[in-house]
């Protein structure tokens, strides 16, 4: 190891401790990701999704319903990305002859 | 101090994991080592997503009958759940892809040295 | 392909584990709507199946589950089972991937929206499976084309 990468990783430890450091505590139910409202004041998207996943799909699991439907188009291009590495793979192996 | 430690054990050891990620891409000379690196650094991210969406107290965002819709609060906010889903699977591909990769360095060099590869494409 | 020593317990285990593990795919696949799953849980499920068939017995066993020529094609059969349900509301004048929108008789727009959720887990999961077969099958494949 080099001197200069030892530099680089201690530098990001100790941004990256001192950043996590002052996160909300693990499990804490006021944190923002928890809260009703985002900090701007509109209403957040896990509530929604939380709130209505029953009455718009018929679907008690709210995972598969944002994954699907409410989603659905970040899930295609997703599903896009599997196949095109897929191909990608066989494109780079396949034997030319 | 010790307040804090317990509320945040878990994202000091995800620092360092990360971390450790990035010791492995940055400092190790044999490229499959440093692609180890960079699925530990993928995991580091994935788990701080899934520690961050952890609530105490709160259930798992399958809606029950017995604890009803009408107080959202009872769940853990679904949105870091999904994205961490397809972020594992596209994790998985980026694997294979760079696996490929490696295998067709490894066919054209005999070689998955960096400082040798580097030296034999100048 | 490089003849293997097979381990007659290895084999063994494959043969129980993996016919237990495929029903399982299915169960995490089409139990998605209710406990934690989905289409890509299943799939990689699936896919860990058919891999596990062809580590213990090796290709020429494995080519009875999937193919190799097969891969790839299931995977666009997936992709495209999913990119249909997206067309059918977006051609009947819907957005693009609305399920409310989906021109089938019989069904509320909630209900339809669930059923069709199901149809797009399916075709994820296909995907999944074919594509991650189809990697394992090229990283280490034998040399021959079939």
């Amino acid at each position: 190891m080099k001197f200069r990468h030892a530099l680089v990783l201690a530098g990001l430890a100790a941004v990256l401790l001192y950043a996590v450091g002052h996160l909300p505590g693990r499990g804490d139910p006021s944190a923002p990701a928890h809260r009703r409202t985002s900090p701007a004041g509109t209403p957040g998207a896990g509530t929604y999704y939380l709130e209505h996943a029953l009455e718009d799909a018929a679907t008690p699991n709210v995972v598969t319903v944002v994954l699907a439907d409410y989603r659905s188009v970040d899930t295609l291009g997703e599903t896009l990305v599997v196949f095109t590495g897929g191909i990608a793979c066989l494109l780079i192996l396949r034997r030319r002859s | 101090m010790i307040e804090n430690l317990q509320g945040h054990y878990a994202y000091y050891f995800l620092a360092i994991l990360t971390v450790i990620g990035f010791y492995g891409m940055l400092a190790k000379r044999n490229l499959v080592k440093k692609l180890i690196g960079m699925t530990i650094l993928q995991s580091s991210i994935i788990l701080f997503w899934l520690v961050g969406a952890y609530k105490r107290r709160g259930s798992v965002p399958i809606l029950d009958e017995r604890l009803g819709t009408a107080d959202p609060g009872l769940y853990v906010n679904p949105l870091p759940h999904t994205l961490m889903l397809t972020a594992i699977v596209v994790a998985v591909v980026t694997l294979g892809v760079a696996f490929a990769l490696l295998i067709a360095i490894h066919r054209s060099y005999d070689t998955l040295d960096e400082e040798e590869l580097l030296e034999r494409m100048r | 392909m490089r003849e293997t020593s097979r381990s007659l317990v290895v084999v063994l285990a494959a043969r129980g584990l993996a016919p237990v593990i495929q029903l399982f795919a299915l169960y995490v696949v089409f139990h998605g709507h209710y406990s934690p799953g989905g289409g890509f849980q299943g799939g990689v499920l699936l896919a860990a199946a058919f891999v596990l068939v062809r580590l213990a017995g090796g290709y020429e066993t494995g080519r009875h589950q999937i193919t190799r020529r097969a891969g790839p094609l299931l995977g666009a059969a997936g992709v495209l089972l999913f990119a249909a349900v997206g067309a059918a509301a977006f051609l009947t004048g819907g957005n693009l991937l609305d399920h409310g929108r989906v021109p089938v008789p019989g069904f509320a727009p909630a209900e339809l929206r669930s059923v069709m959720i199901l149809v797009i887990e399916v075709g994820v999961a296909i995907a999944v499976a074919a594509v991650l077969t189809a990697i394992y099958d090229e990283l280490l494949g034998s040399e021959d084309d079939d």
